[in-house]
C-alpha cells in the first residue's frame, strides 16, 4: 500500500463500529415484531395461513434475490478485472453471505409446500392427472427440497471463498488471492447462472405448474440485480450519512451505481417484454393461461404500474450523466426500484393465491419487514465481522481515485 | 484569416501534470480558441480546460425520438391503413408487435445522432488541419502533449500570446502557418 492510500483509508472511518450492533438488534426486533403481526393478521383471515404463506414467499424471493444480485456480482468484477468497484465489494461479499440465513427464512416456504405449491397438495387444480403424472418426477416434495439444499449448499460454498479470500487478502497483501479469485470466477457465473435460473423457476414459476417459459430464470435474476444494484446504493449512502467510507466512495463510484441500475431495469424490462411478446403473438392457450390472470380482476392495474414504474419511469429518470452523479436522485430512485420490483414478484406469485382481486394488505407488509428485519440483522453481523473496505486489494488505490472517462 | 499565412501558436509539454497545469492558466487567460492535444485521455482536463458539457446526448435523444415515431409511425400506416391484412385474429395495429422494430429503430437512429452529431460538433470530415502541417506536433500520437492557441482568437497577440506560451513551463513555441494559404 503507498503513501497516498495510506492517507486516504487513515482519514476514513471504515469499520461499523457501534453501529453493527444497533442495526442487528434492530432488525432481529423489526423482525421478531413483523413476523408476530404477519402471523397473526395470516391466521384472523382464516384461509390457513395461505395469504400469509404466499406472501412470505414473495418477500423471500425477493430478498434472497438481492443476495443472489450480490453473489453474482463478485466474479463479475473478478472477470472483468474492475477496479471501480473494489471500494464496495466488501459490501457484496457480506450481502452474499446473507445467503445461508436466507436458508432459515426459507422453512415456512419448505415445510409447507402444500399450502403454497399447488402440485404438493393433496388435491391439485391446476394440472389435468397426466400432465401431472407427466411432470411428477420434477415436481417432488422430496426432490424439491433435495434441490433447495442443493442451491443453498452451492450459494453458501460460493459466498464463502470469496468473503473468506477477501479479507484473508486484507491481512496477507497477497496479489496472488486476486489472481485466484479471477481464474475461479468464470466457474463461478456458470454454476451461479445455472443454479439461479434453476431456483428462480423452482420458487416461483411451479406456482402455476402447468404454465412454462425458459425465459424465467433469467427474469427473476435480472429484477433481482436490479435490486441488489439499488440496495447497495442505499446501504452506502447510508453509511456515508454515519460518517463511514467518506471520501472513499465518490461521486465517480455512485454514478457506476447509476449505470448499473439504468442497465439493468432496461435488462428486466427487456426480458419482461420478450416473454410477454413470444406468447402474446403465438397465441397458445397454455402459455397465454399465465397472462390472462394477470390481465383482468385488477391485476392488469398493477401489470401496467410494472411497465410504468418499474421501466419507463426509473429509464427516463436515471438516463441522463447528471441524475446518476446525484445522490439525492440515486436515493430516490433507489427506494423506488426496491418497491417496484418487490411488486413485480407480487404480481408474479399472488394471483396464483388470489385470482379474482388483489389481496394487498397488512400481512404483506408485516411480511416484508420481517423478512427484511431478519436480512438486514444477518448483513449487519456479517459486516461488523471486519473493515467495510477490502483494504488488502492490489487494485484498491485505483478504485479510491477511480474517474469515469 | 490572418497576414502571413500564421495560424496558431503551438507548445510543446513533455509530461502531462506540466500540460494541465498549463491549460488552466491559458483556460484563466481567456482564450476560447485553443485546444490541448494528447496521446492519451487524461483526467482532469475536462475541468482545466473550462470545457463545458457537451450538447451530444440532447442530439441522441432528438435521433432516439425521432426513430420511434417514425417506426411507430410507419408500422401503424402500413399495417392498419394502407395495406390492412388480418393476420393470427391479431389486430391491425398490435403494440406488441410494433415493439422490436421500434425499439431497433429508436436504437439505430440514436447510434446515427451520436456518431454524426460527434462529427458535426467536431468540424469532421476534413481533409486537411494545419497542424499536420508541423513536423514536432505528429508526436501528440505518441509521447508529446501540445496546447495550440489559434490566431483566429480574438485576444490572440502574437507577441503577448508567445510570451504567455513561452512562461507555461513547455520544452518549444512554435508557429503553425497555414500553407493553403500562402
Amino acid at each position: 500500500m503507498n503513501e497516498q492510500t495510506t492517507a486516504t483509508l487513515g482519514a476514513a472511518r471504515i469499520d461499523l463500529g457501534d453501529l453493527g450492533p444497533r442495526l442487528f438488534r434492530g432488525g432481529l426486533v423489526v423482525g421478531f415484531a413483523a413476523l408476530a403481526a404477519a402471523v397473526a393478521l395470516g391466521w384472523r383471515d382464516g384461509d390457513q395461513l395461505r395469504h400469509f404463506s404466499f406472501s412470505w414467499l414473495v418477500s423471500f424471493a425477493f430478498f434472497l434475490s438481492i443476495s443472489l444480485g450480490a453473489l453474482v456480482f463478485l466474479p463479475i468484477q473478478y472477470v472483468t478485472r474492475s477496479s471501480w468497484s473494489v471500494v464496495v465489494r466488501r459490501l457484496a461479499e457480506v450481502i452474499a453471505m446473507a445467503l445461508p440465513f436466507l436458508a432459515i427464512l426459507a422453512l415456512p416456504v419448505l415445510l409447507n409446500l402444500g399450502r403454497v405449491y399447488d402440485w404438493a397438495s393433496p388435491q391439485p387444480r391446476l394440472l389435468t392427472p397426466d400432465l401431472a403424472a407427466h411432470k411428477a418426477p420434477f415436481l417432488d416434495p422430496t426432490f424439491f427440497v433435495v434441490r433447495w439444499v442443493f442451491y443453498f449448499a452451492v450459494w453458501t460454498w460460493l459466498a464463502l471463498f470469496y468473503w473468506r479470500t477477501s479479507r484473508r487478502q486484507d491481512r496477507t497483501r497477497d496479489a496472488a488471492l486476486t489472481r485466484r479469485l479471477v481464474n475461479r470466477s468464470g466457474a463461478a457465473i456458470l454454476i451461479f447462472a445455472l443454479t439461479c435460473s434453476l431456483a428462480g423457476m423452482d420458487l416461483l414459476m411451479t406456482l402455476d405448474p402447468a404454465w412454462f417459459s425458459t425465459i424465467f430464470g433469467v427474469y427473476y435474476w435480472a429484477g433481482g440485480f436490479v435490486a441488489f444494484s439499488a440496495v447497495l446504493t442505499l446501504i452506502t449512502v447510508g453509511l456515508q450519512r454515519s460518517g463511514r467510507l467518506v471520501g472513499i466512495v465518490t461521486a465517480e463510484h455512485f454514478h457506476d451505481y447509476g449505470k448499473l441500475m439504468f442497465a439493468f431495469t432496461f435488462f428486466w424490462a427487456y426480458l419482461a417484454f420478450s416473454q410477454y411478446m413470444l406468447y402474446w403473438y403465438s397465441n397458445i392457450p397454455e402459455e397465454t393461461a399465465w397472462y390472462l390472470v394477470r390481465q383482468q380482476s385488477g391485476w392488469q392495474r398493477l401489470g401496467l404500474l410494472l411497465v410504468v414504474g418499474a421501466f419507463l419511469l426509473p429509464f427516463a429518470g436515471l438516463i441522463s450523466r447528471f441524475a446518476k452523479r446525484s445522490r439525492p436522485l440515486l436515493v430516490f430512485w433507489a427506494v423506488w426500484i426496491i418497491v417496484l420490483q418487490w411488486f413485480n414478484l407480487y404480481w408474479v406469485a399472488m394471483p396464483v393465491f388470489s385470482p379474482d382481486h388483489v389481496p394487498l394488505g397488512p400481512v404483506d407488509l408485516s411480511c416484508f419487514l420481517a423478512v427484511g428485519g431478519f436480512w438486514i440483522a444477518s448483513v449487519s453481523r456479517l459486516a461488523a465481522a471486519d473493515r467495510l473496505v477490502p483494504v488488502g486489494d492490489p487494485r484498491l488505490q485505483d478504485s479510491l481515485s477511480f474517474e469515469n472517462a | 484569416m490572418i497576414r502571413d499565412g500564421l495560424w496558431g501558436l503551438l507548445v510543446e509539454f513533455e509530461d502531462p501534470r506540466r500540460l494541465v497545469a498549463a491549460c488552466a492558466r491559458v483556460r484563466d487567460a481567456g482564450y476560447r480558441r485553443w485546444d490541448a492535444h494528447t496521446p492519451f485521455p487524461i483526467h482532469g482536463m475536462d475541468e482545466a480546460m473550462g470545457l463545458r458539457g457537451t450538447r451530444l446526448p440532447w442530439i441522441i435523444l432528438g435521433g432516439g425520438v425521432t426513430g420511434l415515431g417514425a417506426a411507430l409511425l410507419m408500422i401503424w400506416w402500413m399495417n392498419a391503413v394502407d395495406y390492412p391484412f388480418v393476420i393470427a385474429g391479431k389486430p391491425l395495429f398490435g403494440l406488441p408487435a410494433a415493439v422490436p422494430v421500434a425499439f431497433e429503430l429508436t436504437v439505430l437512429l440514436s447510434a446515427f445522432a451520436a456518431f454524426f452529431g460527434m462529427w458535426l460538433s467536431n468540424g469532421l470530415p476534413r481533409l486537411h488541419h494545419p497542424l499536420f502541417g508541423s513536423e514536432r506536433f505528429r508526436r501528440a500520437t505518441s509521447d508529446r502533449f501540445f496546447i495550440v492557441i489559434e490566431a483566429a482568437d480574438p485576444q490572440f497577440d502574437r507577441a503577448r500570446t508567445r510570451t504567455l506560451l513561452e512562461s507555461l513551463g513547455g520544452t518549444v513555441v512554435e508557429e503553425v502557418t497555414d500553407e493553403a494559404e500562402d
